[in-house]
């Protein structure tokens, strides 16, 4: 039986070329960047190179970028260094209720520290709007922290608008760009971003890597503490191999951004009319076409996720109900709750469908003729 | 060539990397995912808990995979100021740790935490004796490296862990980044509550690392998210290399046993010779030192200098530790040690690993001989 890995926004394959940029920095040139002799010189020399590709990628300067372990580090970096290197200023936070948990999370652990954090709900589309930011802002608001593109729906926020509002505030923006980087081009200063987090293994890239850009005279506590790596900003011998995969990973997601767009969107189509053909009563969650490409979220009346899961693996076909990273278990995910409340249907008969690296037009309509079949007998008995 | 800079990092084993490139290409589901991709790498991640778990002799629910030697005493020492701040804030600590214990509590002084630098003496050594004076009504935690990165010395781990018993609420925590799987040491026995690896200091992979938290120690955790890692570290598991760096133990397991008296005579070999070398200190104990690190100093000729003269011969090594090589400044531990701020300006680590012979000695030594000789003739010839 053919898989169809449906589930790449959970995590991505990693790409043929990124592993073989890795390898020359796990045999030859496996130095310490901190070393002072030729080993530490080459890594140190591929550390610098990787930097000035990624910052470009984003339009930052080499300096404004760190690199961190993933995306979660590089959320909690964020939003805990802002926290606390400002905590004079003030003590309030602005964040929404469809954060990933990596945002979530580190929310409330400052809540347990005294700060105060509002939770923005978002309507039926799952979106923010700027007046709600608008209105939530105090003079005492240090950090807003919005995402770029929801994991469970791919809808995306006003970000632009956000950046424009806090450009007359001294609060900072930062934004949880995980799941948009390498499919919406992003410039963080057009953006009015001040920091920006991303995670290589959502874009091909190895596990275990990720940066936070941080605007050049942001005001950030370190959170890991040690040598002077990354200025002082992040301790820890750098992960040389997975730094350089991602800079492999973050060009190619770079040069094949519009392709995959558009590829993507087909994706959608194609399984949209194939439901729509096969008479199955569905529904898309989150707004209608401001979303991400890769992402396709769809409520089907009358079935239960986890029976629809199951099927769907057995069907060879890997999708989800939302964040992988609930660990394990099938929580009624707390996107769909924001959205549509805890008595709709939608929250217990959703799947997440997300495309990237390896599919194929064929995999996609096999997927999702596949995909119509189970759910009409699902929803038969 | 010759790579003698294995404190600073190591050259992954092959089969290593065979792990690593199979996991990350053919097993690359999220462990938390729930379709048959993701139950794969969460079997691999299990089975990779319990490998080492077996190698540490500890429980699996024990171990938590982390980024590296940096984060897990970062989440050990503050995981454990923040969680139990309401008993006592106090912490123990000698002069010669890593800057990533150092500077952890460093930044918990800011927030009114006291900590204790427990001095050592001329060898590099802690006293059991000094760190049960510092100990107060207060004491959270002691935290004591085992090997240290710079001179080599070994701590007396078990002495104090035993001496431990009788302060039950005073947690214990070893950096044991340098001596993992070179130098036995059973966390059990010796009263050890937490206890920091880093793959590449093992011919692993950078960025993994283990800290083991014995079970019952509450710890407040230092990434909120997906609460993966018991709850202890958060965000997607870096499966591959996780994989890859329990292969790196077990293989370093055997060959540094293997090679552990082949070491110890090597080092001893280097440090008699180089101790007739005029203007040459050895700063590495004879005793009670690890067998892979030999610590020296130069009269006259600054240590970069020296690396660079010797690396024209194809040999590697290094100032002090990497992660402050690159800020020039004096050694902390030769500091500690009480030795002088210039001789502590010129010193010099070699850090050996398994691959090392008793042939290599005289290579070894003649090179430094030679480039020693070499730049005091240049030194002269500018004077
Ligand atoms: C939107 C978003 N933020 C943060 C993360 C966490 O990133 P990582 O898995 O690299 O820790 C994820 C993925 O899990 C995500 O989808
Ligand atoms: C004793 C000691 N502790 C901690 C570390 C930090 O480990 P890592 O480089 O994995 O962050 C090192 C190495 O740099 C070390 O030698």
């Amino acid at each position: 039986m053919e898989r169809t890995y449906l589930d790449h926004a959970a995590t991505s394959p990693v790409h043929p070329q990124v592993v073989e940029a890795m390898i020359p920095y796990m045999t030859t040139y496996f130095g310490n960047p901190s070393s002072i002799h030729s080993f530490g010189r080459e890594s140190r020399r591929a550390l610098d190179e990787a930097r000035e590709t990624i910052a470009k990628t984003v339009g930052a300067k080499a300096n404004e970028i760190i690199f961190t372990s993933g995306g979660t580090e590089a959320d909690n970096l964020a939003i805990i260094g802002v926290a606390m290197a400002n905590r004079e200023k003030g003590r309030h936070i602005i964040t929404t209720s469809v954060e990933h948990h990596a945002v979530l999370n580190t929310c409330k652990y400052l809540q347990k520290q005294g700060f105060d954090v509002t939770y923005l709900p978002v309507d039926e589309h799952g979106m923010i709007s700027v007046e709600q930011v608008k209105s939530a802002l105090r003079d005492d608001t240090i950090i807003v922290s919005i995402m770029f593109g929801n994991n469970e729906t791919g809808v995306l926020q006003p970000i632009h608008d956000i950046g424009q509002l806090l450009r007359d505030h001294d609060a900072y923006f930062h934004t949880d760009a995980v799941q948009a980087y390498g499919l919406v081009p992003i410039d963080v200063h057009e953006l009015g971003i001040d920091l920006l987090s991303v995670s290589s293994h959502k874009v091909n890239g190895p596990k275990g890597v990720g940066f936070l850009y941080v605007r050049e005279g942001v005001r950030l506590m370190p959170h890991i503490y040690g040598g002077e790596q990354e200025r002082k900003r992040r301790a820890g011998t750098e992960n040389v191999p997975g730094i350089v995969g991602f800079q492999k990973a973050a060009e190619l997601a770079q040069q094949t951004m519009s392709e995959k767009r558009a590829l993507y969107e087909q994706f959608q189509h194609i399984m949209l009319t194939t439901f729509e053909r096969e008479g199955i009563d569905y529904a898309v969650n989150g707004h209608e076409t401001n979303r991400l490409p890769h992402v396709l979220n769809v409520a089907f009346f009358g079935t239960n996720v986890e029976a629809l899961l199951v099927n769907l693996d057995l069907a060879g076909i890997a999708a989800s109900s939302g964040s992988a990273c609930t660990a394990g278990s099938i929580d009624p995910s707390h996107v769909l709750v924001a959205m549509y409340g805890n008595d709709s249907e939608r929250i217990r008969s959703s799947v997440r469908f997300s495309f990237g690296y390896g599919n194929t037009l064929e995999q996609i309509e096999r997927a999702a003729y596949d995909i119509a079949k189970i759910v009409k007998r699902l929803t038969k008995a | 060539m010759m790579y003698l800079d294995n404190s600073a990092t190591t050259k992954p084993f092959p089969e290593v990397l065979q792990s690593f490139i199979k996991v990350a290409t053919d097993y690359f589901g999220n462990p938390s995912s729930l379709h048959g991709l993701g139950m794969q790498a969460e079997r691999l991640l299990t089975q990779a808990r319990e490998q080492m778990a077996r190698l540490l002799e500890v429980k699996p629910s024990e171990v938590i995979f982390t980024s590296g030697g940096t984060e897990g005493n970062n989440l050990a020492i503050k995981g454990v100021a923040w969680q139990h701040q309401q008993r006592g804030r106090h912490i123990i600590t000698t002069a010669i740790e890593h800057p990533s214990v150092i500077e952890a509590c460093k930044q918990l002084e800011q927030f009114g935490f006291q900590v204790t630098y427990v001095p050592v003496d001329e060898r590099g050594i802690v006293s059991v004796a000094h760190i049960e004076q510092a100990l107060r009504d207060d004491t959270i935690l002691v935290s004591v490296m085992h090997v240290n990165n710079e001179v080599g010395s070994i701590q007396p781990i078990e002495q104090i862990g035993a001496m431990l018993k009788k302060y039950p609420k005073v947690l214990f925590h070893v950096d044991g980044v340098q001596g993992a799987a070179k130098l036995p040491l059973h966390l059990k026995r010796a009263n050890v509550d937490l206890y920091t690896m880093s793959a590449h200091k093992f011919h692993g992979l950078k960025g993994a690392g283990v800290l083991y938290v014995r079970e019952g120690v509450r710890l407040s955790p230092l990434l909120s998210g997906g609460a993966q890692e018991m709850q202890l570290r958060s965000g997607t598991e870096n499966v591959a290399a996780i994989v890859a760096m329990a292969k790196a133990l077990r293989l370093s397991i055997e060959k540094y046993r293997e090679s552990y008296a082949r070491l110890e005579e090597i080092k001893r070999a280097i440090i008699g010779r180089l101790q007739t070398i005029e203007g040459i200190s050895v700063h590495t104990p004879l005793e009670q030192s690890a067998p892979h690190i030999i610590h020296f100093s130069l009269e006259g000729i600054k240590s970069e200098t020296f690396v660079h003269e010797l690396e024209k011969q194809h040999m590697y090594v290094s100032t002090t530790s990497a992660c402050s090589s690159r800020k020039k400044a004096p050694s902390k531990t030769l500091l500690a040690m009480g030795i002088e701020k210039t001789r502590a300006e010129r010193s010099i680590r070699i850090s050996l690993s398994y691959e090392q012979q008793i042939e290599h000695v005289p290579i070894i030594v003649e090179a430094i001989e030679q480039a020693y000789e070499r730049l005091k003739i240049v030194a002269r010839g500018t004077k």
